[in-house]
């Protein structure tokens, strides 16, 4: 697979597809676009093991990994990932900044923040102490930086008992919740493990670490490794199981559904098993719908607003079934945002050389939202809603907190 | 994911079919291994270019065509369907308007500067219709590698449409850098002149260089989706009329159609799946049930009650074709119609001439449904439209947008009528 990866690049026709869905090339010249960087350069890179000199050069650095190009051309070129691959020999040959070591692993920096959350946010909140942040570190001063939770949702969920173990297996699933949750966001994995149990899931929630995704997109490919065939083996028993493993982070869920394999070139058993499981949260229960097994007794939620699908999640190959599951709610009209990306691509946008672009690639999407003059907006991906509501000021849920309010009905 | 009818291929038959599905209440999923072609054409929509000299009135001369031509897919469509596509078509291009008619093709510059038979086109390329001869400036900048105004230019003076009036093309060539750029692509340029600093730059450098009575040609990358603003601005500024010539992919004009027919698309509650090829099906009783798309991990299965085929001919790899000569239908492996027989000449000395594969494809009966060999309808669900249909030679007949168009337009009617 690692190689085919590779010589998928001789299935380019040159055809431009992929050039003009680019969101980053359409904001920044300093990216050239997709089939030069991606194809075209590949060519007069070194064709050997990663760590390899080759003709790399700097413009690769502001591809954001996004995805689109891979998604969109039509001879099945993997674009993004020959670029995720070219960046991580670019990075072992130049080095690797620090700050990239550090945005990169959200779940050790949590480890010293959670215990002093107060704190830890207030710095970050901290005009003075962000100025030096960017002059020392290059995360950049204006940034959308989650807050800590001051209890993870491991924690929370420690005293949490899905209702009935003696149920059937298939009525078992494990959640996946990523950093995203554990850190930051512990109220959506509440009302995710709540959605599921209202349809007669029992959650099991193992304990687990980050899956790499972000070490992975900065070019630290080895660290990735460790951290995905941690959490590859640490989940690999519940999917031999025959348990689904569901995740609210759509691009977490995507590194284990199949980037790990394209990207990392990891082929243990454990991730394959772990792949074959995995499920997008609105995947799974879209699935429901189908079988009309899903409880669709919902409550009415009475607004409007824009919901925008991340580039990650379209990477899934799964539809929408966002829309699907939304469309069932009485009261809520949903408006599908027909931009790209949001910019932010993970850690892209944190960073002080990139912020600019990523909110130049944002900005249709951004006005698009504040001209619907929406009070909430929707979105599957963490660094996406975080992104989208630091630029419009909309607060942004995850589709599963409008399931949630339309089960207990509005407060 | 279930839908009431599931279209592969999201080219311009495939999006016309959902789109018309969609408006009409379906619930329509597209699938499609990547996005279309409508990015490398010019949005021109050719009904009929060559028969096989040059067909001034796609009207006049589409009877006989299909009376001489019964197996092609335009012989399948019922002929009051004809106004009802095009007109959905045009409300379709409402922002961006769509020009022409079937009592007379335009015969538009193409960037070689060779004369095109299209009968309709959006208002910027028709604007610049040779049918009757003019006087042109076809103004580049030296920059732009895919576009050669001398080149178009003395091309033009040769090739003249045969009436009375006369090509007078000359070519205006702006150098240096665009934007600050060295080597922009038609897609930067396009980018480019939807600032106004950049179109008062041009307008400037242009300054009492265009002589009366000409129409002023540029590439086709006069704004993105702001094109009739940034054309009015031009012409206005400029003093005369201008028009946009199609350039090679990627295709301004042909972005510009996709995203009215995407956006709308996703306005009717359509779902489109890119980077989803369909890798393998399941039918029972003569009926298809379901297509599954390879999505990395497992496969994703799509169940309807209507499949579409509509991914394109050997071109798109809608069809296929291996060294050894074999043809397959790449979504469903529906059996072909028009395959050469063993031994057949392979190559052709002209590059433009009937071929004898040019015309495969998959065979249907009155209802597009795919049939085999022995003439029986193989899956009673599944239509098929475009370039994946037997019997055309759109690159002969400058064809191909008009069977995309009617044909999908045709399908959705008869999804929507069963």
């Amino acid at each position: 697979m690692t190689t085919d990866i590779r010589a998928s690049l001789d299935h380019c026709v040159k055809c431009t597809i992929c050039e003009t869905y680019c969101p980053v090339s359409a904001a920044t010249p300093l990216f050239p676009g997709p089939k030069y960087v991606g194809p075209q350069a590949e060519r007069f890179r070194s064709a050997g093991a990663p760590g390899s000199s080759g003709s790399v050069d700097e413009s690769l650095d502001y591809c954001s990994g996004c995805g689109i190009c891979s998604q969109v051309c039509p001879q099945g070129v993997k674009i993004a990932e020959i670029n995720a691959r070219a960046r991580a020999r670019m990075k072992a040959q130049r080095g690797v900044p620090l700050r990239d070591r550090i945005i990169a692993r959200p779940s050790a920096s949590a480890r010293f923040a959670t215990p002093v959350a107060p704190l830890a946010n207030r710095a970050l909140a901290s005009p003075v102490l962000r100025y030096l942040a960017e002059a020392l570190m290059g995360v950049h001063r204006k940034a959308p930086l989650p807050r800590f939770a001051s209890r993870t949702f491991q924690t929370r969920q420690r005293r949490h008992s899905s209702a009935d173990s003696s149920l059937p297996t298939s009525a078992k699933v494990v959640y996946f919740h990523g950093c995203g949750v554990n850190f930051f966001e512990p109220r959506l994995g509440e009302m995710a493990v709540a959605v599921l149990e209202r349809n007669g899931f029992e959650v099991i929630v193992p304990p687990q670490d980050c899956c790499g995704l972000p070490l992975q997109s900065n070019g630290l490919f080895s660290d990735a490794r460790a951290y995905v065939q941690r959490l590859a083996s640490n989940l690999a028993p519940y999917a031999r199981a025959g348990i689904p493993i569901v995740s609210t982070s759509t691009s977490c869920s995507l590194m284990l559904k199949r980037e790990a394999h394209e990207i990392l070139g990891e082929d243990s058993e454990d991730l394959a098993v772990v792949s074959e499981q995995m499920y997008d949260i609105c995947e799974l229960l879209a699935g429901l719908l189908g079988r009309g097994e899903l409880d669709t007794r919902f409550q009415p939620v009475s607004l409007t607003i824009p919901y925008h699908a991340p580039c990650q999640q379209r990477g899934h190959g799964i539809g929408s079934p966002a829309l699907d599951l939304l469309e069932l709610i009485p009261g809520l009209e949903v408006i599908e945002q027909d931009a790209q990306c949001c910019g932010i691509a993970g850690t892209y946008g944190l960073k002080k050389e990139k912020y600019d672009i990523a909110m130049a690639v944002g900005r249709p999407l951004f006005e698009s939202i504040s001209e619907l003059g929406a009070s909430l907006a929707a979105c599957d991906s963490e660094t996406c809603r975080w992104q989208i509501a630091h630029a419009t000021g909309v607060p942004v849920v995850h589709p599963i907190e409008l399931l949630h309010r339309a089960y207990v009905g509005e407060q | 994911m279930s839908a009431d009818t599931v279209v592969i291929g999201a080219g311009l038959a495939g999006l016309t079919c959902a789109l018309r599905l969609a408006e009409g209440g379906r619930k329509v999923a597209v699938v499609a291994a990547g996005a279309g072609s409508l990015h490398l054409g010019g949005a021109t929509i050719d009904i009929l270019g060559y028969d096989p000299g040059v067909v001034a009135s796609p009207a006049a001369v589409l009877g006989p065509f299909i009376r001489a031509h019964p197996e092609h897919p335009y012989a399948q469509v019922p002929p009051s369907l004809w106004a009802g596509a095009l007109e959905w078509l045009r409300a379709r291009c409402e922002p961006l308007p769509l020009m022409g008619s079937m009592d007379q093709n335009l015969m538009l510059p193409t960037a070689a500067g060779a004369l095109k038979p299209s009968a309709f086109a959006p208002e910027s390329v028709a604007a610049g219709d040779l049918s009757t001869g003019g006087k042109v400036a076809l103004v580049s900048f030296s920059a732009l590698k895919d576009f050669y105004p001398k080149l178009a230019a003395a091309n033009l003076n040769r090739a003249q449409p045969g009436s009375a009036e006369r090509i007078e093309a000359r070519a205006i060539e702006l150098l240096g850098t665009v934007a600050g750029e060295a080597d922009p692509g038609t897609l930067r340029l396009a980018r480019a002149f939807e600032e106004a600093p950049f179109r008062a730059e041009v307008i400037a450098r242009l300054e009492g260089r265009i002589e009366p009575g000409e129409r002023v040609g540029f590439p086709a990358v006069l704004g993105l989706y702001r094109n009739p603003e940034v054309v009015a601005e031009l012409a206005e500024r400029i003093g005369a009329a201008v028009f946009e010539i199609p350039t090679l992919p990627p295709s301004v004009p042909g972005m510009r159609l996709h995203a009215l027919l995407s956006r709308a698309l996703k306005k009717a509650r359509g779902r489109v799946v890119l980077g989803a090829p369909v890798v393998s099906s399941a039918s029972y009783n003569g009926r298809l049930q379901s297509v599954s798309t390879d999505t990395g991990a497992r496969r994703s299965s799509h169940e309807a009650r209507h499949f579409v085929v509509a991914t394109g001919g050997v071109s798109a790899g809608g069809v296929t074709l291996d060294s050894s000569w074999a043809f397959k239908e790449s979504a469903l492996d529906l059996p072909l119609d028009g395959v050469p027989p063993p031994g057949t000449e392979r190559f052709c000395p002209d590059v433009f001439g009937s071929h004898p594969a040019s015309q495969v494809g998959v065979a249907v009966d009155e209802e597009w449904r795919p049939l085999d060999a022995g003439g029986r309808v193989v899956y009673d669900n599944v239509r098929v439209c475009g370039a994946t249909l037997a019997g055309a030679e759109p690159h002969r007949e400058k064809s191909g947008n008009g069977i995309s168009l009617v044909t999908g337009y045709a399908v959705a009617d008869a999804i929507l009528r069963s």
